[in-house]
């Protein structure tokens, strides 16, 4: 079992949890991804490891929301225990070697992101992080960021932080000031990967997005969460989840991310249904 | 007096029409009477030709001779000198390419029925528990790892307890058994009797260490490090192949280890699993192995009305056992032999709507002496259906040859390995479908067998 040691609420609807894995924490790299699983009979899902700390023996993860199994998740406490938690899975991902790097995050992507700005800025990379939310109330872990990062923007949807903006608005204000970036890595919902890479590819910048299709084991045996890079079949949880984001054919992708969207839709209604904590927490 | 009857008792079966709206056990299996019956069609041949035909050797006319006395808690631990899990195989073993047709009865009529009775005397010991408790072999002080709990690593394992090694199993998925448990679905295998085989390797004292990923959690290299003296891998050819044909990205295609998986290990066929499925309408899977079979029948229990087999080759050369097409047919599977799918065609959603496939005769006999298929130019139809199932195989996983120097595998990802197991990296031995490609069950058991037997010659020697 895999107990909670810290849970802390990120924003209105996303939790951090530290949990206690001794062997993924001995092993994990920023990009990596681990799978978990709530309950005896639970569904396996994968998340990207956010933070891990060796001598400890932790894991953070963050995690949204969004679904009845993420529902039941952030429903639990610190000393609960998690049924099932394997990892540290995919290849990690390569930053060293980059002088000047943007680092792009979107959401619950900056929590991923994160990471990765903090390794390149200890490698001695000079960071620039966009991190982008719907508003104000959904930003998180500002201060991580700032501290992992050369220059931090921070843009809202809607502008309420005083910051209106896509973050590839941001981007492409960046590149067209002559910012010369050795990689751009984007970690977000796929729409804005997708848009991150077209705003690249113009100048010619590699940039690296983090593909979070979905899979069942997470090595490599079940092939769900095939993903088309440059014409050939990848599977984003062996082979990635790094890939070239001028390669990816996000089209296909998020389609194939849609595909039980009619059975998740159910499956929350079910668990509110069901779940007397939140009928409580709604009186 | 033997019973000289020309056919098999035959094994009762749920109804076909019944049997493939649920997920209980198709075969219901002999009562002793008719076990003993079945049992007496064999003659005891002196030279023992069965015996020749089985994997791992069991000593078929004698468990079958304690049948015949009705001695079968007896017959059930005659099986066990040789094979370590009797229920599973007496399942799924195709016994028909094997023992069976060895089987001098054969040649005149039907072979002796050796996988049923198999079956029954599992099935009978598992009824009967014994009320002693279980033996745990003193530990020798040696460790081994094995990395994978499917049939190879089970077997091993089981047997190096026996020897008295510690000897704990490093699983990545959350359950024990491989593919026993995600692939083979409850109807063929139920998990019950496969989980009863692993709580038995529990209590003799066999570790399991699940959600453990070799290759990541850890290499083969840190596990030496850790102390383990020999590392058998068994980690199967999970890897599933795809035909590379445009459309396989679309909504609705599905490996066959991916249905299955869902279905089987993640019990989407309850209805309150939170782990989705698509709920197909009409089913297209490729490929004639057991694992084609498998999904087909699953995919109709799943609620569809029409699924398809598209069989590139004709019914002769199905690699499925003959009693998984007899049951898919009887379920009422379509086959749609000499077709192979040219493109999966999409709706305005992107989600599958139809198969084009290309009817294809049979010319020359090509390097695995099968009549290789050729296409018949200009005739081609379309499939109509909402999902694909893709079962043309699978390739060994690549996490521990990648992550392991000096650990050779061939051009098809398999692990080399000898005919006992060793690898090219000293203390290593592998064996299954990792070093196969994909097989059969009793055979990665025959190769965990083996495997045993090598490492703890291995291990005296270097002591």
């Amino acid at each position: 079992m895999y107990q909670i040691l810290e849970k802390r609420r990120l924003s209105a609807n996303s939790v951090k949890l530290v949990i206690d894995a001794p062997y993924v924490a001995k092993k994990a790299e920023p990009g990596q991804f681990i799978i978990l699983r709530v309950d005896e009979d639970g569904e396996r899902i994968p998340l990207t490891i956010s933070e891990y700390d060796r001598e400890k023996g932790t894991i953070a993860i963050v995690v949204q929301e969004i679904g009845a199994t993420t529902m039941k998740l952030c429903m639990l406490n610190e000393g609960d225990c998690l049924h099932d938690f394997v990892g540290p899975l995919g290849i990690a991902s390569e930053l060293e070697g980059y002088k000047r790097a943007a680092v792009v995050g979107g959401g619950l992507g900056c929590a991923i992101a994160y990471p990765q700005a903090k390794k390149l800025h200890e490698l001695g990379c000079k960071v620039d992080l966009i991190a982008g939310f719907k508003n104000t109330d959904a930003i998180i872990l500002e201060d991580e960021m700032r501290a992992a990062s050369t220059n931090l923007y921070v843009m809202t949807d809607d502008g309420s932080n005083g910051n209106k903006g896509f973050v590839t608005a941001k981007l492409k204000e960046l590149l067209e000031a002559g910012e010369q970036y050795d990689v751009v890595i984007a970690i977000g919902p796929m729409i804005m990967m997708k848009f991150v890479a077209e705003t690249t590819r113009p100048f010619g910048v590699k940039t690296i997005v983090s593909m979070n299709s979905i899979m069942v084991d997470g090595t490599g045996m079940c092939g769900g969460c095939r993903i088309t890079v440059g014409g050939e079949t990848k599977f984003a949880c062996v082979d990635g989840p790094d890939f070239d984001g001028h390669q990816v054919d996000f089209d296909e992708a998020m389609r194939r991310a849609s595909i039980y969207k009619p059975q998740e839709q159910a499956a929350i209604k079910a668990h509110k249904e069901h779940c007397n904590l939140l009928k409580m927490e709604v009186k | 007096m033997p019973n000289m009857s020309l056919t098999k008792n035959p094994i009762p079966e749920q109804d076909p029409n019944v049997r493939n709206k649920n997920f209980e056990e198709v075969s219901l299996g002999y009562d002793a009477e008719t076990a003993v019956d079945e049992a007496n069609r064999c003659l005891h041949c002196k030279n023992q030709p069965c015996v020749e035909g089985c994997p791992v050797n069991v000593k078929i006319p004698d468990f079958i001779d304690l049948i015949k006395q009705g001695k079968f808690l007896e017959a059930n631990n005659k099986i066990k000198e040789t094979s370590s899990l009797p229920a599973v195989c007496g399942r799924v073993c195709p016994q028909e390419s094997q023992c069976e047709s060895k089987c001098v009865r054969g040649i005149k009529g039907e072979p002796v029925a050796i996988g049923r009775l198999e079956r029954f005397a599992a099935d009978y010991a598992m009824a009967h528990p014994s009320t002693d408790p279980i033996e745990v072999p003193a530990s020798n002080g040696h460790k081994v790892a094995i990395v994978g709990a499917g049939p190879a690593g089970l077997t091993c394992a089981g047997d190096l307890r026996n020897m008295g090694y510690d000897v704990t199993v490093f699983e990545v998925l959350h359950t024990a058994g491989g593919v026993l448990m995600y692939g083979i679905p409850e109807f063929r295998l139920p998990k019950a009797i496969v989980q009863k085989e692993i709580d038995t390797l529990k209590a003799k004292g066999v570790e399991f260490v699940l959600n453990f990923v070799v290759g990541r959690t850890e290499t083969i290299d840190d596990l030496f490090a850790d102390g383990y003296e020999a590392i058998f891998v068994g980690s199967g050819a999970g890897l599933p192949n795809f035909l590379h044909i445009p459309g396989e990205g679309l909504n609705g295609v599905y490996s066959a280890n991916e249905y299955l998986t869902r279905v089987n290990l993640m019990k989407a066929y309850k209805e309150d699993s939170p782990t989705p499925i698509y709920h197909a309408k009409k089913v297209a899977v490729f490929g004639g192995g057991n694992v084609a079979m498998d999904g087909a029948r699953v995919a109709k229990r799943m609620g569809a009305d029409d699924v398809y087999i598209v069989y590139r080759r004709t019914e002769t050369e199905l690699p499925a056992r003959a009693e998984e097409v007899h049951h898919a047919k009887e379920e009422g599977i379509e086959f749609k032999l000499l077709a192979s799918p040219l493109e999966i065609l999409g709706d305005e959603n992107f989600h599958v709507k139809g198969v084009r496939c290309q009817k294809m005769e049979l010319g020359e006999p090509d390097a695995s002496g099968r009549r290789r298929p050729v296409p018949i130019e200009g005739e081609e139809f379309v499939l109509d259906v909402d999902a694909v199932i893709v079962a043309i195989g699978t390739s060994p996983n690549p996490l521990i040859r990648t992550t392991t120097p000096g650990l050779e595998a061939n051009r098809k990802g398999c692990i080399v390995a000898d005919e006992v197991g060793m690898t090219t990296k000293e203390g290593v031995f592998a064996g299954g479908d990792a070093v196969t490609g994909a097989a059969t069950v009793i055979l990665a058991m025959g190769a965990g067998k083996k495997a045993a037997a090598a490492i703890d010659e291995y291990i005296k020697s270097k002591n």
